[in-house]
């Protein structure tokens, strides 16, 4: 019973919450994108579906269930119904991994605010997510048309590049802290008394940045280019698929963020955990900061997207390998030695 | 090519891409044929007249009055300067003179006129690259000119402001008031949209050493306007033969260096600033009298024909006009700043990515209405 309990009945309640919350979360920040952005821009928003337009979450993803699905007569099928699905999947499973806050005690057990904890956490979460971009380049070439398959192509090249500098730009944070699991980073952290954007902020610079590349966001938002390239690899895509590669994107802005809060932003801690006179903040629970700190990084991604004009392919390539790469790994070295001179000293 | 199995793009080196004309950055109905290999442009070539409504021709069924309203729908965004250059030639042609207070209304409606030309330009250009921000705060002060447009005329876009003689509306009361906080405010908003773009990494990235055209080429292929002087050429009519009032107003002419996107960009920021500066100065000094001159209510110009030209937002407007003494033109021709800029694109884009082709098309700021009129 106890194995049932511990092995099946409780890891598949926190699965069915991450199914859960990852659709109402993208639900929630498609209207917010919206929103912010317009704001930014002197406009209102959406203001027409229910009060102050919050109807519009349900509103969006309904007209896209209820559009016809077309599946272009040259595409390869079975591929094409694929895509998204390949798309979605590790940007749901990588979520996983992620510690929403410290474990708690309930009908005295041990409740663990994660699926499971991983002792390659960072190393899975990596490669998982770049499993994503077969999606996105399955899903361009099976279109069978030219403007996705260019913006396939863009993103994998761009995914493949910054994923070298965001690596290296973690590794930093691996040597502080001597594990890969992401709940023993986070409890490092405190042992530290210090979040590791303090030790390792240039790291954390780039891990950002990188970041914000591998989910084809703004300015980095290449493959979707509306622009230039109309839409990109789902230029295709229409209805319930498209909202699927939608759902992706969003929940890999989602894995982002959480990464940066879990590894240099103290996860669920509270700001300064060495410091004792900020104790009262304590009874804030761990979840409440690490949503918090999330929806900090969230919100940088819509600044960025009303703020800054987008790149270009050949500038993009020359930022990622000419500029972040190197930058990256001379953190790496800096921070190697740095930390061999202070345990000395 | 086609994308068949047997025959995929991988294939081949080089593809054609057809980008518009339903292709959401080519202001419009442009088609431009790409010859790209990868994603660089071998080659371009412009595919115009899916906007042709034969607006020459339809000059010589119309008479000289009916037809200035229809010129109208040739810029769209720049409406009041097609009006000024065509109410202005077929004066040259009758040999009279708008009297000077319709001439400085002129000045002054032309030039929030061409404010609002900029600013759509402007946003629409920084929307291509990416920058969406600055498309609706440019919008916001465009709304502006057209209140004005709108309480003065009635109409916000295709205005018919002028009439062939002068003007047929007085200024309404409180428009002075309305233009002067207009101009006031305005400058501070430039400098706005230039803290978003001017020093930003990526847009100077973006459009440093994009679609260089040199002096020569650009005075070669007839180019004019702000293309032109981003090139280094000091040549604006306003300056260079003066019409309406200008020669009355103080302001500079700006100038680029190297000719590439950014210079452009430069060139027409800065004339939105010389413009609000000539507004301001007109609205001081409107002259009292009469806002049109005698003028028959028949209107048949002798035989003889004419060119006239006015710097149009876009650049030099030219209208020739064949007069057979009837009421109706026997040519009316138009030179229309977009087409011949159009050409450069050719030189502009050889060499570039298919994203500087967006910028390319965004820096030379063309409206198709005029290209295929």
């Amino acid at each position: 019973m106890d194995f049932f309990i511990d092995y099946i009945l409780i890891p598949l309640i926190k699965i069915a919450i991450i199914m859960a919350v990852v659709p109402g979360y993208v639900a929630v920040i498609t209207l917010a994108e919206r929103k912010v952005i317009a704001w930014m821009q002197v406009r209102l928003g959406p203001m027409r579906v229910g009060p102050w337009g919050v109807l519009q979450m349900v509103a969006d993803p309904l007209k896209l269930l209820l559009k016809e699905d077309i599946i272009p007569a040259r595409a390869d099928r079975w591929v094409f119904i694929m895509a998204p699905v390949i798309c979605l999947i590790p940007a749901l499973v990588v979520l996983a991994v992620i510690p929403v806050g410290p474990s708690f005690e309930i009908f005295g057990r041990t409740v663990t605010m994660y699926v499971t904890d991983v002792n390659i956490g960072v190393l899975y979460v990596l490669s998982i997510s770049s499993v994503g971009v077969l999606g996105i380049i399955l899903g361009g070439w099976a279109s069978n048309s030219k403007y996705p398959l260019l913006g396939a192509l863009r993103s994998a090249a761009q995914m493949v590049s910054y994923e070298v500098a965001l690596g290296f730009s973690i590794i930093g944070v691996l040597m502080l802290s001597g594990t890969l699991s992401l709940v023993s980073i986070v409890e490092a952290q405190k042992n530290a008394g210090a979040w590791y954007v303090f030790l390792q902020p240039i790291g954390f610079i780039l891990f950002f940045i990188c970041g914000v590349a591998e989910t084809n966001r703004a300015p980095f938002d290449l493959p979707e280019a509306e622009t230039e390239l109309v839409a990109g690899f789902h230029t295709e895509y229409s209805g319930f698929r498209f909202s699927l590669f939608f759902l992706a994107e969003n929940a890999n802005m989602l894995t982002v963020a959480a990464m940066a809060v879990t590894l240099f932003w103290g996860g669920w801690l509270r700001p300064f955990p060495n410091v004792a006179a900020l104790g009262f903040l304590d009874f804030v629970p761990g979840v409440v900061w690490f949503i918090s700190k999330v929806v900090v990084f969230l919100y940088l991604y819509l600044w960025f997207r009303a703020s800054w004009p987008r790149y270009r392919y050949d500038q993009l390539m020359k930022l990622g390998w000419q500029f972040l790469l190197p930058i990256s790994i001379a953190n790496v070295i800096v921070t190697a030695i740095l930390i061999v001179v202070f345990d000395k000293g | 090519m086609s994308t068949t199995r047997d025959d995929t793009l991988f294939d081949t080196s080089e593809i054609t891409v057809s980008m518009g004309p339903q292709h959401p950055s080519t202001h419009g109905v442009l088609q431009v044929k790409l010859k790209l290999d990868g994603e660089r442009v071998l080659d371009a070539e412009c595919v115009i007249g899916y906007l042709h409504r034969g607006v020459e021709k339809l000059g010589e069924a119309q008479t000289y009055g009916q037809f200035a309203p229809t010129l109208d729908r040739m810029d769209y965004i720049a409406a009041v300067s097609n009006c000024l250059g065509y109410c202005e030639t077929i004066e040259k042609l009758l040999g009279i003179q708008a009297p000077p207070r319709a001439q400085y209304i002129r000045v002054i409606m032309t030039e929030l006129n061409r404010i609002s030309s900029h600013l759509l330009w402007l946003g629409t250009h920084a929307l291509d690259i990416g920058a969406m921000t600055v498309f609706l705060y440019a919008f916001r002060e465009r709304e502006e000119i057209l209140k004005i447009f709108e309480n003065y005329c009635g109409a916000r876009l295709t205005t018919h402001m002028f009439r062939i003689g002068g003007t047929q509306y007085e200024i309404y009361e409180g428009f002075q008031d309305q233009a002067r906080k207009f101009v006031q405010e305005f400058p501070k908003h430039v400098d706005e949209y230039e803290t978003l773009l001017t020093e930003n990494r990526i847009w100077i990235g973006r459009t440093r050493g994009v679609g260089v055209i040199s002096a020569k080429d650009a005075i070669d292929l007839g180019v004019t306007g702000p293309t032109l002087r981003g090139s280094g050429v000091e040549w604006d009519l306003r300056k260079a033969k003066p019409y309406a009032a200008y020669s009355d107003f103080q302001f500079d002419i700006p100038t680029g260096e190297t000719g590439d996107t950014y210079d452009r960009y430069m060139v027409r920021i800065e004339e939105m600033r010389q413009s609000a500066r000539i507004v301001a100065q007109g609205i001081e000094k409107i002259p009292d009298g009469p806002i049109m001159a005698k003028l028959s209510k028949i209107i048949k110009p002798p035989v003889g024909d004419i060119y006239h030209s006015i710097e149009a937002p876009k650049g030099e407007l030219g209208y020739y006009i064949v007069s057979d003494g009837s009421t109706q033109a026997y040519r009316a021709r138009v030179r229309p700043p977009s087409f011949v800029n159009l050409q450069a694109l050719k030189k502009m884009v050889a060499g570039h990515m298919v994203a500087d082709v967006v910028a390319i098309i965004g820096t030379l700021d063309i409206v198709l209405g005029e290209i295929d009129r």
